[in-house]
């Protein structure tokens, strides 16, 4: 059940090319669970210009303490809405809607689990580290990103984890090259009954072929641009394939954002596969 | 049922004294803020965030006969104080619907406009015939305006003719105690020829206006920002449109009840369009910035209206299309004696 709620500004801190708000949300800790998003207005509708709000992962969340439950989300300041959050001071007072979309399923059996971020992707990496780690699963971590400055989450995946594997494009830290070159080695290492993934489009895509070639089970949360974030508005729609076959048009934001691997026909991301369930019929066909 | 607990901007203020209560033809509603189709889904969604039965009513996403899956991704692109969409009616189809959203909707106590949208003509009238067999709605709004199909020929409402043949045809095939409501597009040279049209057909009342067409070229990958290449335009941006076609659909209707929507964000725009000549109005894409807008609106307005003195809201319909202010008394002293050269 999501909350509408006013929250303030506890905290923008640096965080490698990114930011990590820490903003006031009383009730959303108790409720969210690893995989919901939390939404974002920018500015005052009587001001601003933007009218969509943000979508961020949830990455940690504080249910006690002195500022009552507080949420963290990371920011990637990558155009003017996300910008003007990163320039929020304590204090400052946001709107916030929370928590959205369905989380991560959790094994109910402590099993091997391998968590592979890209980029910022493993923002919500580490608060489903903890819930494993919970129910006693065994939990490695594989960190990718372009450089060393956009990985996210090094230290804490650490912290956690029984193995850390750092990639980057370029080389700076870690091993070169992409995270999946690394992922089936990791996963016969720890034989990795379940892998979660979050990150771009194209590195999701893999770690579900390579998990789903391993025989292992993959929970992907994607990244897909969102109107409303509350399932009304059909923009961050994917075709997945249904427990009876069918294909659909699904919502990233309330059936999602995160799919089972297995069952998202990532090739076919941004385009209506023609079996899909109310697909067009082909001109040709039409006649 | 368990719903969001929404904050407040302001301390929540007395209720104001003023009767919000308008009439869409033969219906009555206790408030004139109504959802706009598109916007709300079938309020399943947004019945989280405020009580859904609180508000005039839900104007639910336009239904089609069949299941459909609307266009490819992107659907959307943000643009100054508005967004492109194309989503090209992605939807269950007019059974599911039925079985699902509208059988939830009255559970729910919800009051109901649908919003139908079809092919042809023929579609329309099937639409028409299946909901006047099953009943349990009180408005049909007939989405004859959305920009977003592959066939600009299929958009009914650019031309007269053929916005009234399917009107004509719906009216035809719902039950007489069921208004009608035909949406308009503001992409038209003449919008009072079509809406004169659309009432002769038999409409008993207009929804002004749907999206306006656009486009949004993303200067990175050099291409055009929706899969959909063109899309529909909403939000804040096109409320000064919205408003002149509600304005000049008045002016050659001025007895038809017309719903007002296009940008609205808060009470004091959806008093622009009751003053303008609306008898209600929709809340649209401002739901994607605050999905609480709807019972928002109705506040404010209420104490906009109140705090202007009107008892009743449907006095304020049409208030800014009034004659000249009388002077005032204390004004029309020997001062005022005419010139010498007049």
């Amino acid at each position: 059940m999501p909350v509408q709620m006013r929250g303030e500004v506890v905290s923008v801190r640096r965080a490698g090319q990114y930011h990590v708000l820490t903003v006031t949300a009383p009730g959303v800790p108790e409720l969210a669970r690893p995989g919901n998003f939390a939404t974002l207005a920018i500015g005052d509708l009587d001001s601003s210009g933007l009218l969509l709000r943000r979508a961020f992962s949830i990455h940690g969340v504080q249910s006690r303490g002195i500022y009552g439950g507080t949420i963290d989300l990371v920011i990637a300041d990558s155009g003017p809405g996300t910008h003007w959050l990163t320039q929020r001071r304590r204090g400052d007072v946001l709107d916030i809607v929370a928590p959205l979309g369905r989380p991560f399923a959790l094994p109910r059996d402590p099993v091997s689990c391998l968590l592979v971020g890209g980029g910022y992707g493993s923002a919500p990496l580490v608060f489903l580290a903890e819930a494993l780690r919970e129910r006693g699963c065994r939990v490695d971590v594989m960190l990718g990103a372009a450089t060393e400055e956009k990985l996210f989450g090094v230290l804490e995946a650490k912290r956690i984890a029984s193995t850390v594997t750092i990639t980057t494009d370029d080389g700076s830290m870690g091993e070169a090259g992409l995270v999946t070159d690394y992922l089936r080695a990791a996963i016969d290492r720890a034989a990795t009954d379940v892998v979660y993934a979050c990150g771009p489009m194209g590195m999701l895509a893999a770690v579900a072929d390579i998990a789903t070639e391993a025989g292992v089970y993959s929970q992907c949360a994607v990244e897909e641009s969102m109107a409303c974030g509350i399932g009304v508005c059909m923009t961050c729609v994917l075709p997945v394939i249904g427990d009876d076959g069918v294909t659909r048009m699904l919502r990233s934001c309330v059936e999602g954002p995160v799919f089972r691997g297995d069952r998202v026909r990532w090739d076919d991301v941004g385009t209506i596969p023609s079996d899909t369930w109310g697909a067009p019929v082909e001109e040709g066909r039409q006649r | 049922m368990t719903r969001a607990v929404v904050r407040h901007t302001t301390a929540p203020a007395a209720v104001p004294a003023i009767d919000m209560s308008t009439r869409l033809g033969s219906v009555g509603l206790p408030s004139p803020v109504l959802t706009a189709s598109g916007c709300a889904a079938s309020g399943r969604e947004l019945d989280e965030f405020f009580d859904i039965t609180s508000i005039g009513a839900v104007v639910t996403k336009s239904i089609m006969l069949e299941p459909r899956s609307g266009r490819a991704t992107p659907r959307m692109a943000e643009t100054p104080s508005g967004m492109l969409n194309s989503i090209g009616l992605q939807g269950p189809g007019i059974h599911a619907f039925l079985d699902r959203d509208l059988a939830w909707l009255r559970e729910r106590g919800a009051r109901v406009i649908v919003s139908i949208a079809g092919g042809t003509t023929q579609e329309f009238e099937e639409l028409a015939r299946i909901l006047r067999d099953h009943g349990g709605f009180d408005a049909l709004e007939v989405n004859i305006s959305c920009p977003n199909v592959a066939d600009r020929g299929q958009v009914f409402a650019c031309r007269a003719d053929s916005a009234a043949g399917v009107i004509g045809g719906v009216r035809r095939s719902t039950d007489p105690d069921i208004p009608v409501f035909a949406k308009l597009s503001p992409d038209v040279t003449d919008l009072g020829t079509i809406a004169l049209a659309c009432v002769r057909a038999g409409a008993d009342g207009l929804s002004l206006i749907n999206t306006t067409l656009g486009m949004v070229i993303d200067v990175d990958t050099m291409r055009p920002a929706l899969a959909g290449v063109t899309g529909g335009l909403s939000g804040p941006a096109i409320r000064p449109i919205a408003v002149r076609c509600v304005w000049q659909v008045r002016d050659v209707l001025p007895e038809i009840p017309l719903i007002g929507m296009g940008g609205i964000r808060n009470g004091s725009d959806a008093f622009e369009f009751i003053l303008a000549g609306a008898d209600a109005v929709s809340v649209g894409t401002v739901v994607f910035h605050d999905p609480s807008a709807p019972a928002r609106v109705h506040a404010e307005l209420a104490s906009i209206a109140a705090d202007r003195g009107f008892a009743r809201l449907r006095d304020a319909v049409s208030y800014a299309r009034r004659e000249a202010d009388p002077v005032p008394e204390d004004a029309a002293g020997d001062d005022l004696s005419l010139p010498e050269w007049v």
